[in-house]
């Protein structure tokens, strides 16, 4: 028996991290599918178009966040200065649909109106990640800091900057055409909940398939391998953290324009949030295995769960107890079926 | 010593003297000294009431809870190890003992008594996690910190527990009455805060740097396996760090409440990062293996005086939380580009 298994080991690891990913996404669709069932019984209610789009509307944002905090814990990392990054972007995109924008193409002498006051609202904050994303990733990769303590520190000078630009003042009066997020294709489907469909599928196309994507898994899951097979460390470090603030940037104007105000002070745990996404989908924390869909399911189980307990008539109070639970099961699910498919090769 | 004409193998003693004092005055811990000396210095020109004992005294309330969890997480963070529910365990000790004394009519004292044990089992169910079912600390700790907030907002309801009795506002508020005057100066009290964190860095710093137990820490976090076929109890070891966290965590929350007299279920939410900040300032990696209670104790130091001394010379909050952001990184990156030279020589 033990010495089959270890002849068909190597042969058999491809196929068999295949059948973990896909089997994690199979039980989020499924974990998913029974909360919504269960609960549709007790009030029918749950399972209209409405209830649905506002659950998958809801998630959106955290789950095209929740991509960019897979590629970054696959390959190794993590950021947990994300929740304070939306919090800025955001804030950044509304003040410059406010006159923000206008003012910067007023002082370079281009009239302001028109269309490169939106190109300008939309762009810079997706640019302003990149930035933060390019010191971040140029930091961990180049000068060696664990990335948790860099971001730690950036999440902290971001917090500052932020109360020090807005003084904790609600942005509001965005203008209409700046609030994307809030109109829906043919009055059903909201725009954020197809950009978070079309960037999953990106995202997951370019992380299966090109030699970019594969990369990252190398470095995540063996540095020393990956170095030997030609592949920069430094270059995928970089990489992943300047992805991840494109994605950022998509999710704080997802995020600033779903609301008619903007809250510049009250994101606390968001990082939370998306960690959690990431990490309930199946993405493991020590990096080299996990997928985006599995991301983007897991935000969107993280998202079903408070309208569920609402409609089960469960106190609201206990969403955040409930969803803690739901790391810890998720985790030790996989713990579990890790252990019983790694013990033939092991001994 | 065939080669010894090129390419010595071992460099001459003086220079390998030389290496150790070098390395000596260039530890994290000499960087923090001279650093939170020259703010000190700095400040102290800047204001007036920055060196007052009344200003000392109250800036060590104020660090006390940071202080006090930011101990055993040198023990975590040495062992290659995070604990990111200290905060939660916080919150939910503050609620459950205020609401067990205020709803449900146990005397105070038997409330604070269970409120410790709350820490103590929250730590055991981080422990239990980590070592026997092998989930690494950075996740379990993080889901626990949502379970932990979320038992504490869901018992509490947004409802807070208030009007404690005089003795239980005097362990926050009071202190030892001295009188101490010192030229023009007088402090009336040495707060509790100061006599229990003494008490606590002793005990800490003696365990961690003189027992067997806490040597065995650094070996946990330079190689497990090895610590573990060396014949360190290394999942014992562990288990007893995570409790402590939790208890420390109790305690921490058990004086801030009889300081602020009220509870909430948000209390303590981002003190762990707090805590953990002053933990990497003071040097230890990240990653394990090295690190010294005296090295977290100067990191407290820096950040309070800097929060202290910015506010004081009239520098927004804000101003000072990016300060904080920003010594953090450049402290570590000194710190990692003295280690290369000196490691390369």
């Amino acid at each position: 028996m033990t010495a089959t298994a270890k002849v068909s080991t190597p042969a058999a690891a491809p196929k068999r991290r295949f059948r973990i990913t896909v089997s994690q996404e199979l039980i989020l669709v499924l974990a998913i599918l029974v909360i919504s069932l269960s609960v549709s019984v007790l009030q029918p209610r749950f399972l209209e178009q409405r209830n649905i789009t506002d659950i998958l509307n809801n998630s959106s944002y955290i789950a095209v966040a929740a991509l960019g905090m897979a590629l970054i814990i696959i390959s190794g990392n993590i950021d947990i200065s994300v929740g304070q990054q939306i919090a800025v972007l955001a804030s950044l995109g509304g003040l410059l649909s406010i006159g923000g924008a206008d003012n910067l193409l007023a002082a370079v002498g281009i009239a302001p109106g028109g269309p490169l006051t939106g190109l300008l609202t939309y762009t810079l904050p997706i640019l302003a990640g990149v930035a933060i994303g390019l010191v971040n990733g140029f930091i961990v990769a180049y000068l060696r800091v664990p990335a948790i303590v860099v971001t730690l520190g950036m999440m902290s000078i971001l917090k500052g900057g932020l109360i020090f630009i807005t003084g904790g003042d609600v942005i509001y009066n965005m203008p209409n055409w700046f609030k994307f997020a809030q109109q829906r294709i043919e009055g059903v489907v909201p725009i954020p909940v197809l950009i978070m469909i079309v960037l999953t599928i990106v995202m997951a196309l370019w992380m299966r398939y090109s030699a970019g994507g594969r990369a990252i898994y190398a470095v995540g899951g063996n540095k020393e391998a990956a170095r030997l097979s030609g592949i920069s460390e430094r270059a995928v470090i970089m990489r992943v953290f300047v992805i991840n603030g494109v994605l950022i940037g998509i999710a704080s104007l997802m995020f600033a324009t779903q609301y008619n105000s903007i809250q510049t002070t009250t994101l606390n745990g968001l990082e939370l949030l998306i960690i959690t996404s990431a990490v309930v989908g199946g993405v493991s924390i020590l990096g080299g295995t996990g997928t985006v869909i599995g991301a983007t399911l897991g935000a969107i189980l993280v998202h079903v769960l408070p309208p569920a307990m609402v409609f089960a008539n469960i106190s609201a109070y206990w969403v955040q107890a409930v969803q803690g639970g739901l790391i810890l099961l998720t985790v030790l699910a996989d713990i579990v079926r890790r252990r019983r498919q790694s013990f033939a090769g092991r001994i | 010593m065939q080669h010894g004409a090129t390419a010595p193998a071992t460099p001459p003693a003086t220079e390998r003297k030389d290496n150790r004092a070098l390395k000596f005055i260039l530890s994290q811990e000499m960087i923090l000294l001279v650093l939170s000396a020259i703010a000190i210095a700095v400040l102290s020109t800047q204001n007036e009431r920055f060196l007052t004992m009344r200003n000392l005294s109250r800036e060590i309330v104020l660090a006390f809870e940071v202080a006090l969890i930011a101990l055993p997480m040198t023990f975590i963070i040495i062992t290659g190890g995070i604990d990111l529910s200290v905060g939660s365990i916080f919150g939910m000790t503050a609620i459950i003992m205020g609401f067990l004394w205020q709803d449900s009519g146990l005397p105070l004292e038997l409330a604070m008594l269970l409120g410790l044990g709350v820490g103590f089992i929250a730590g055991m169910i981080n422990a239990f996690f980590i070592v026997i079912i092998g989930v690494p600390p950075l996740i379990t700790t993080l889901a626990t910190l949502a379970l932990y907030r979320g038992i504490a907002l869901g018992i509490s309801e947004a409802r807070s527990a208030r009007g404690f009795p005089e003795w239980f506002q005097d362990i926050g508020r009071g202190g030892i009455p001295v009188n101490l005057t010192i030229g023009d100066q007088t402090l009336a009290a040495i707060p509790w805060q100061l006599v229990i964190i003494v008490i606590a860095v002793v005990i800490f710093g003696v365990v961690l740097s003189r027992t067997t137990f806490g040597r065995s820490l650094y070996a946990i976090g330079n190689n497990e396996v090895a610590a573990r076929f060396a014949g360190i109890r290394t999942g014992f070891a562990k288990f007893v760090i995570y409790t402590t966290s939790g208890v420390m965590a109790s305690i921490a929350a058990i004086v801030f409440v009889s300081r602020v007299t009220t509870t909430r279920s948000d209390m303590g939410s981002g003190i762990e990062l707090d805590a953990i900040a002053a933990v990497v300032l003071g040097g230890t990696s990240i990653f394990g293996g090295s690190g010294s209670i005296l090295g977290t104790i100067l990191g407290l130091i820096l950040i309070q005086v800097l929060k202290n001394g910015l506010l004081l010379a009239g520098v927004r909050g804000d101003g000072t939380i990016i300060m904080i952001g920003v010594v953090l990184i450049i402290a570590v990156l000194v710190n990692n580009f003295i280690q290369s030279k000196l490691g390369s020589r």
